[in-house]
């Protein structure tokens, strides 16, 4: 009974984490919009006046749910509408429970039990991931099928489309990866990159492997469909793509789907190529600086830090994913198709090729 | 996994499995069949091997079933217009699944309970001791199976390309316009 409470907290802590956060990047692409073009934006939120600051904040976690989910949840003529009202929680629930199997801690201790800090201890934790970056597809396809909608129908084919040229790319550059450190398990990804090299640099993953970096992030970026990627849902040639047809609560579902992926890659990058939960040089005894004495830093110090370092990483790489967003135009479309097929899988089977060839000279992984 | 729990799964699975056939709409079906496959994984999960359950929903769920969606969504395939299901076909399936369905219920009544509570190996379903069985024991089948499947995409590449070499052999002529007669 104990681990099924232990799981369940578990559990809800991290899709709690990733809803919240979810719903905060949306403030932050508003405000950081904002900021990148130069003009004031979100500035209208306050409690009657009273408070000094902007509350901005308050509008997507409290008054936008309010405003969708009272809007008319409008379904149209000639829809199917058991699909239609399918769709977006096939969007949500993927993008939600992939980040069950990425640690965000080490483990802690509470009275006798140790729990590992990350939602389930998926001994082929990267698998998951990829299994559930393939049933994303589904929500996208099924809601433009089902809308009735010729923009909506062609925005779900190109978004099928997008999104299994890029899985080849992404599975390829996390095979390379898995190579690198010679498991499946993300947890002892992230151990292994709580080694040094040659004392001094810290063994984060995109020194050995900055081409996958380059990849993950890029294929990462084109399944969150969102600028420069977002052909499915191009407003000046499909309306709005494959969820024209939706309203309401169902339309909010397929914006958190992309924010939870946007936090779903950021979580991926950091795991894989930035040392997941690792501070730099700081292991269980304390800081162990090069060339220095060690600063003794113990116990509940050294999680709280590595919870700390773990969630700074994660929203840099959202807020870098928000700032490529705001700064690049959109592909055309056989520049998308192009970019995928000619560009980045070639590119990740020749990482491939090289990794496992480095593996077999110097005879074993990082 | 308790027994309960996995009565409630098989139970779903079984339903699913069953709409795959029953259901008019063909997109329907797929889903069904999509629903089978991510409860098999479950079912595969709960037996402790994650490495299958987890290739079966990337292979399977994943990537064929999305090809299959695409293929029906592009075809534009309609609703079944034969109303009656029970036609000569369907009494002749029906027949021919009760027949298996008692076969296999005969071969699974004779193993009994015989491994039941049996304890598992060290490392079972992990990815080390698949990968041990797979490449010391069946290594010349593995790489048969994939010699096979390079084939298939060789093939399929090959297919697609044949009609744009077609085309540039014999480019298409420009359609002069008919005279027609006695308008205008």
């Amino acid at each position: 009974m104990d681990a099924w409470l232990i799981g369940g907290v578990k559990s809800l802590i991290v899709i709690a984490m990733v809803l919240q956060l979810s719903a905060l990047l949306l403030w932050v692409e508003r405000k950081g919009s904002a900021l990148i073009q130069n003009r004031y934006g979100a500035n209208r939120a306050n409690f009657f006046g009273v408070v000094p600051f902007n509350l901005g904040f308050l509008n997507t976690l409290i008054a936008d749910p309010i405003k969708l989910f009272t809007k008319e949840d409008f379904v149209p003529a000639g829809a199917d509408r058991f699909i239609h009202s399918l769709a977006p929680f096939l969007a949500l629930f993927p993008a939600l429970i992939t980040f069950a199997a990425i640690p965000f801690g080490d483990y802690v201790v509470i009275g006798g039990t140790t729990i590992e800090l990350r939602a389930v201890d998926l001994d082929v934790g990267i698998l998951y991931v990829v299994a559930m970056v393939a049933m994303s597809v589904y929500g996208v396809v099924l809601a433009g099928w089902a809308s009735n909608n010729r923009w909506a129908l062609l925005g779900s084919i190109r978004g099928a489309a997008q999104m299994i040229s890029y899985e080849v790319a992404l599975g390829l550059a996390l095979v390379s990866m898995v190579l690198t450190y010679n498991t499946l398990d993300m947890q002892a990804m992230v151990y292994a990159q709580g080694e040094l090299i040659f004392g001094v640099l810290p063994a984060w993953g995109f020194l050995y492997q900055p081409a996958a970096l380059l990849i993950v992030f890029t294929a990462g970026m084109a399944e969150s469909k969102r600028v420069p990627f977002d052909l499915p849902e191009a407003e000046s040639e499909l309306v709005a793509g494959y969820f024209t047809e939706y309203s309401g609560g169902k339309q909010a579902a397929f914006m958190l789907a992309d924010f939870a992926e946007v936090v779903m890659t950021a979580g991926l990058v950091v795991t894989l190529f930035f040392g997941g939960w690792q501070v730099p040089y700081l292991t269980a005894e304390g800081w162990t600086l090069p060339f220095m004495d060690l600063i003794p830093v113990t116990g509940w110090i050294v999680t709280v830090l590595q919870l700390a370092s773990f969630t700074i990483k994660v929203l840099f790489f959202c807020w870098l994913q928000i700032l490529v967003r705001w700064t690049l135009p959109r592909f055309r479309y056989d520049q998308l198709m192009n970019l995928g097929w000619k560009g980045m899988i070639p590119l990740a089977l020749i990482n491939l090729f090289i990794t496992a060839l480095m593996i077999l000279l110097v005879g074993e992984s990082a | 996994m308790s027994e309960l729990w996995f009565y409630i799964l098989a139970g779903m699975t079984v339903a699913a499995a069953t709409g795959v056939v029953m259901l008019p709409n063909p997109v329907h079906s797929a889903l069904s069949l999509v629903a089978t496959l991510f409860l098999v994984a479950i079912h595969y999960a709960s037996l402790d091997a994650h490495l299958v359950a987890a290739l079966q929903i990337i292979v399977y769920a994943g990537a064929i079933m999305v090809l299959f969606l695409f293929v029906i969504m592009l075809l534009n395939l309609q609703t079944d217009p034969d109303e009656s299901p029970m036609n000569a076909t369907a009494a002749i399936a029906a027949g021919a699944a009760l027949a298996i369905a008692a076969v296999l219920g005969r071969v699974f009544y004779a193993f009994g309970t015989s491994g039941a509570g049996a304890e598992l190996p060290e490392g079972f379903g992990t990815t080390k001791a698949l990968a041990r069985v797979l490449f010391r024991e069946h290594t010349v089948a593995f790489e048969l199976t994939s010699l096979l499947l390079l084939v298939a995409v060789v093939g399929a590449v090959v297919l697609a390309q044949r009609d744009k070499h077609d085309a540039r052999v014999e480019p298409v002529e420009p359609v002069e316009p008919v005279e027609t007669e006695g308008q205008g």
